[in-house]
């Protein structure tokens, strides 16, 4: 069955009072402000229209909508007229019959009568809407000027735009602007001569981010996606949720069979509200990818080729070879990591294998290399490990604070709602060393962009607090109501120390003090504030004490608990969220609970029948640390790439080599899987059901669309490998996994998979206080009980700037690519990002004769490795700046050892380095290149 | 791990509970330690402070006397 979300031509408007007309001589109630078109379909009436959708405003152009009103002249657009008291509304009449009609003649004489053949056959609302008034001629022939001949743009890799098609509605300009609010599109030419344009020479040479809003909003076949013209309209769909970023959008799967056709933002999706991004949208393909690994295999050593076997002998050997490991080396000598790309059930069912089938908590995941520092930071200050507000919150926001995030690149839908209440009027203060896009673009312009230092993060919110505390704006009775009075005491003397004023910390990060003053000021004083950031927070020496440090400034302001407000990681991935709470820390069970807690491990031996550790396992780092010091032997990783992501390559490889037997289950044979003995085939999240949770805490349904490509799903892998280790799980469906956790996690206790079906998502806590879930947490207080300060005195990094390595290196991810790039690159992305670049300042740049495009040595203590300069004043001088999306560049050789004090998430946004040009390749890429066709050998059998 | 790591490591929790009162600072270091240090970690530096300590910060020092009997 295809899913058809209602559109109600414009948007819903709120308001307390309410207004009652007769439409049709039926009686409607609707909030002041809506249109009568609205209020029309709210009664079961629909009025013909073209230019109107209910995401957009309402724009009054098609002539289709229009209406007769009991004692007003003329027939006003339906979409534009907001209802009023007593009004007496007809929509249908034999005159409003015949303008429609003539309109819909004057469209359909400038338009292709290609329906039969046309993309958009069966789903076309201008074919629809041609039915609905019942034309039947087109008195004015064909043979006019027209514009049936104008050139097709097929420039993007997803989408064409046929301008013959284009009834110029400008539904698509306004898609871009209102609801991605890139304006990239606009209507240029008058009259006869209008056309929508992308700027360039065609949309892939534009400032289109390829969101696919205006595909979405298109009403004709004008911006079509190229797999429906491949392939045609969907026969069925299914709600599920993306497998990208943490904004965690809600899509329909639009399928022919076990096949996608297209992926389109869910309407109804409370994450997204039908809003998407290029990798959501249209970068799915990877999924189906030749390079798909779907058969399972093992050897003996990293050096063999690969061998296939059926699914039996590898599960069999893998818990053979874990078997013997531990007989020889001890119980501690094995560990697992699970994966954020991964559902919540199959982390917990891999944490749960671990603790119980491994018997040790030598169990981590990739939050670790991210927002390990989030959960200690949160959880120290307010009691647990999560973002306090729900998406929409930003709605309500009167300053937004960016620290460290790139939104519009990393969390774009979340960027466009961002946005669009920048554009209302909200302030904006962007702190990071680069000058993101947010800082300025069209419509936007932050009051304060503060291009700290890397490395200061700390300094900077200690100066913005102590401007607080010593101009008098602290909140004194939200504090003494919410928090500890004896902590609050301790922190205030602490950061009025003249040390932790502007003026004394303006030379260390880079920042005046005047702007810092300014900036804290308006965070305090400009209404409801709240902040968002992301790795360039946490990914620090002081990351954990970077995330207090902003607990600090919310609490003393009063800025948690109430929308607008709040303290917000922007999670990278999909479910980080999620994979945290599951219980993927080697110190922690599901619900953030620490495992030397007696009474919770009691409850999880007797739901699991079997004895647990009380003591922490190895974090990734750690465990690779062992692996080299030659007391940790194998590792069972699922769905993530520590070779390529996690820093000091050489470190982690020399630990991957170091063990015994490396199990990766992933979808490709990545670089970890390098250094494997054994390839289990991963399960895309088309093929699996299950949940994912976003940055907002929101559990959101996985469904799954296609049968496992291998044959079976992560889970079910993970489950057959427990089985064999002599610890079977017995679970039939995702659905028990969820409903253990919701028995085991009181924060949980509320959530089923039906209870999910009937609310069409859940942010935890959800339970008996919280029936359905919580969109803003600490309301009436902070979940530890008061609000504790902490003390965030700032410690500079040890990794300095030398005469040999005088540069500061950070890195990051952009719009097109994702992360390690597994994903992305195996989709048409590339034809936008196809290596990674070093974006260096002129200054730098010029320093060192380097011109942009020339190939370039990025070095540090740690290796170094070649890329590409590009020049950019986004840069400050003296730091430049990489993605890690392409091993190939080995941006990882680079970064070093060195991380957050409290968590050990590595330090990758601070490495000491040194440009020059070359002109080849690094002699680590060199080798990369040898080893990696060398380890990836696959015997063929005869 | 190599012990200039650990040294590094145990150094820069000691330096951020630095920032509390001496009475507490200690016992701080230490919780942290227990809480988030597997086994042989924690081995390692009951070892290397056994040995002299050479390079640990004063707190990480004490921390690993709170931790010892524990």
């Amino acid at each position: 069955m295809m899913i058809r979300e209602t559109d109600y031509g414009t948007p819903a408007r709120i308001a307390q009072t309410l207004v009652m007309l007769e439409i049709d001589g039926a009686a409607v109630t609707v909030p002041r402000g809506t249109s009568i078109m609205r209020a029309a379909i709210d009664a079961g009436i629909q009025i013909p229209k073209l230019c109107a959708t209910d995401n957009l405003e309402p724009f009054g152009s098609c002539r289709l909508c229009l209406v007769e009103i009991e004692g007003r002249k003329g027939t006003p657009a339906s979409c534009t007229t907001p209802a009023e008291a007593g009004m007496k509304v007809w929509t249908q009449s034999p005159k409003l019959a015949k303008m429609r009609r003539g309109m819909m003649e004057l469209y359909i004489s400038d338009h292709p009568l290609d329906c039969l053949t046309c993309a958009a056959n069966g789903n076309c609302e201008l074919q629809d809407m041609a039915g609905v008034v019942g034309l039947r001629e087109v008195r004015y022939g064909y043979d006019g000027d027209n514009h049936l001949s104008a050139v097709k743009d097929e420039s993007n890799p997803y989408f064409t735009f046929d301008p013959s098609k284009c009834i110029v509605c400008s539904r698509c300009v306004r898609a871009c602007e209102e609801v991605q609010g890139t304006f990239a599109l606009t209507i240029s030419g008058r009259g006869f001569a209008s056309t929508v344009s992308a700027g360039g020479k065609d949309f892939l040479d534009s400032e289109c981010v390829s969101c696919g809003a205006c595909v979405q909003a298109c009403p004709t076949a004008t911006l079509m996606e190229k797999t429906v013209i491949e392939k045609g309209q969907a026969e069925h769909s299914v709600i599920t949720t993306c497998a990208y970023c943490g904004v965690g959008c809600s899509f329909k799967a639009e399928m022919q069979g076990n096949e996608v056709v297209r992926m389109t933002p869910h309407k109804d999706g409370k994450a997204n509200h039908g809003h998407a991004c290029v990798k959501g949208r249209f970068s799915w393909g990877y999924a189906t990818h030749k390079d798909r690994m779907l058969t399972p295999m093992i050897r003996a050593k990293i050096e063999d080729p690969w061998r296939e076997v059926s699914w039996e002998e590898a599960i069999g050997y893998a818990a053979s070879e874990f078997q013997r490991i531990q007989a020889k080396y001890g119980r501690d000598s094995i560990g697992g990591i699970t994966s954020s790309r991964c559902t919540n059930e199959e982390t917990y069912v891999v944490q749960r294998m671990v603790r119980a089938a491994f018997g040790n908590n030598n169990v981590d995941t990739c939050a670790r290399v991210c927002h390990s520092p989030t959960g200690y930071g949160l959880q120290s200050t307010f009691g647990t490990s999560a973002g306090t507000q729900d998406f929409d919150s930003v709605e309500d926001s009167d300053v937004i604070v960016v620290i460290g995030a790139n939104p519009t690149d990393a969390h774009p839908v979340f960027a466009s709602q961002m946005k669009r209440r920048l554009r209302e009027g909200a302030r904006l203060i962007v702190i990071d060393p680069r000058r993101i896009d947010l800082v300025r673009s069209p419509h936007l312009q932050a009051d304060f962009h503060l291009p700290l230092l890397p490395g200061t993060n700390v300094a900077v919110i200690n100066a913005m607090a102590h401007v607080v505390v010593t101009e008098n704006l602290v909140a004194e009775q939200y504090v003494r109501d919410r928090c500890e009075p004896a902590a609050f005491k301790r922190w205030r003397s602490f950061i009025a120390q003249e040390r932790n004023s502007p003026e004394a910390v303006e030379a260390i990060v880079g920042v005046s003090a005047v702007d810092l003053r300014a900036a804290a000021r308006l965070y305090a004083t400009g209404g409801r504030a709240a902040i968002y950031y992301g790795l360039g927070v946490t990914e620090h020496s002081q990351g954990s004490t970077m995330v207090m440090g902003m607990a600090n400034l919310a609490m003393v302001t009063g800025n948690i608990g109430h929308r607008g407000a709040g303290v917000n990681p922007l999670r990278g991935q999909n479910n980080v969220q999620g994979s945290c709470d599951m219980g993927s820390f080697p110190h922690e069970f599901s619900g953030y609970r620490h495992v030397s807690d007696d009474a919770v491990r009691e409850m999880f031996e007797e739901a699991w029948s079997v004895t647990l550790r009380g003591d922490p396992g190895l974090r990734i780092p750690n465990m690779l640390d062992a692996a080299v010091d030659g007391s940790f032997k194998g590792l069972y990783v699922q769905g993530e790439d520590i070779a390529q992501s996690d820093p000091n390559t050489k470190h982690v490889t020399a630990g991957l080599a170091a063990m015994e037997c490396v199990v990766v289950q992933d979808l490709f044979l990545n670089e970890t899987a390098s250094y494997a003995h054994v390839f289990l085939p991963g399960s895309s999240f088309l093929e699996k059901d299950g949940t994912f949770t976003n940055a907002e805490r929101r559990i959101s349904r996985v469904r799954k669309v296609m049968p496992p490509m291998a044959g079976l799903a992560d889970w079910e892998v993970t489950l057959a490998l427990s089985k064999a280790l002599g610890y079977p799980m017995h679970y039939s469906h995702p659905s028990e996994i969820m409903d253990e956790v919701a028995r085991l996690t009181p924060t949980f206790a509320g959530v089923s998979y039906a209870r999910i079906d009937e609310l069409g998502s859940i942010q935890w806590p959800c339970n008996d206080k919280a029936p359905e879930g919580t969109p803003i947490m600490h309301v009436d207080g902070f979940v530890r009980g008061k609000g504790k300060f902490m003390i965030t005195e700032f410690v500079p990094t040890d990794e300095r700037t030398t005469a040999r390595f005088p540069l500061i290196l950070t890195t990051g991810r952009i719009l097109s690519q994702y992360n390690v790039g597994a994903q992305t690159r195996r989709t048409a992305n590339n034809i936008w990002h196809d290596q990674d670049v070093l974006e260096i300042h002129p200054f730098d740049a010029e320093h060192r004769g380097i011109r942009d495009g020339d190939l370039v040595s990025l070095a540090s203590r740690a290796g170094d490795t070649s890329l590409r300069a590009k020049i950019s004043d986004r840069m400050q001088p003296g730091v430049v700046y990489t993605t890690f999306h392409f091993a190939g560049t080995g941006a990882n050789v680079v970064t070093t050892e060195y991380s957050d004090w409290a968590t050990n998430c590595p330090e990758y946004k601070v490495t000491a380095v040194e440009v020059r040009p070359v002109e080849r390749l690094s002699n680590w890429q060199q080798e990369y290149g040898k080893s990696r066709r060398e380890t990836t050998q696959i015997l063929k059998v005869p | 791990m190599k012990p200039e790591q650990m040294v590094h490591m145990a150094n820069q929790i000691a330096g951020y509970f630095a920032g509390y009162p001496r009475e507490e600072a200690g016992s701080a270091v230490a919780d942290h330690l227990e809480k988030f240090w597997e086994r042989r970690m924690l081995q390692q530096i009951f070892e290397y402070v056994d040995a002299g300590g050479a390079g640990l910060d004063e707190l990480a020092v004490e921390a690993v006397a709170v931790l010892k009997p524990r």
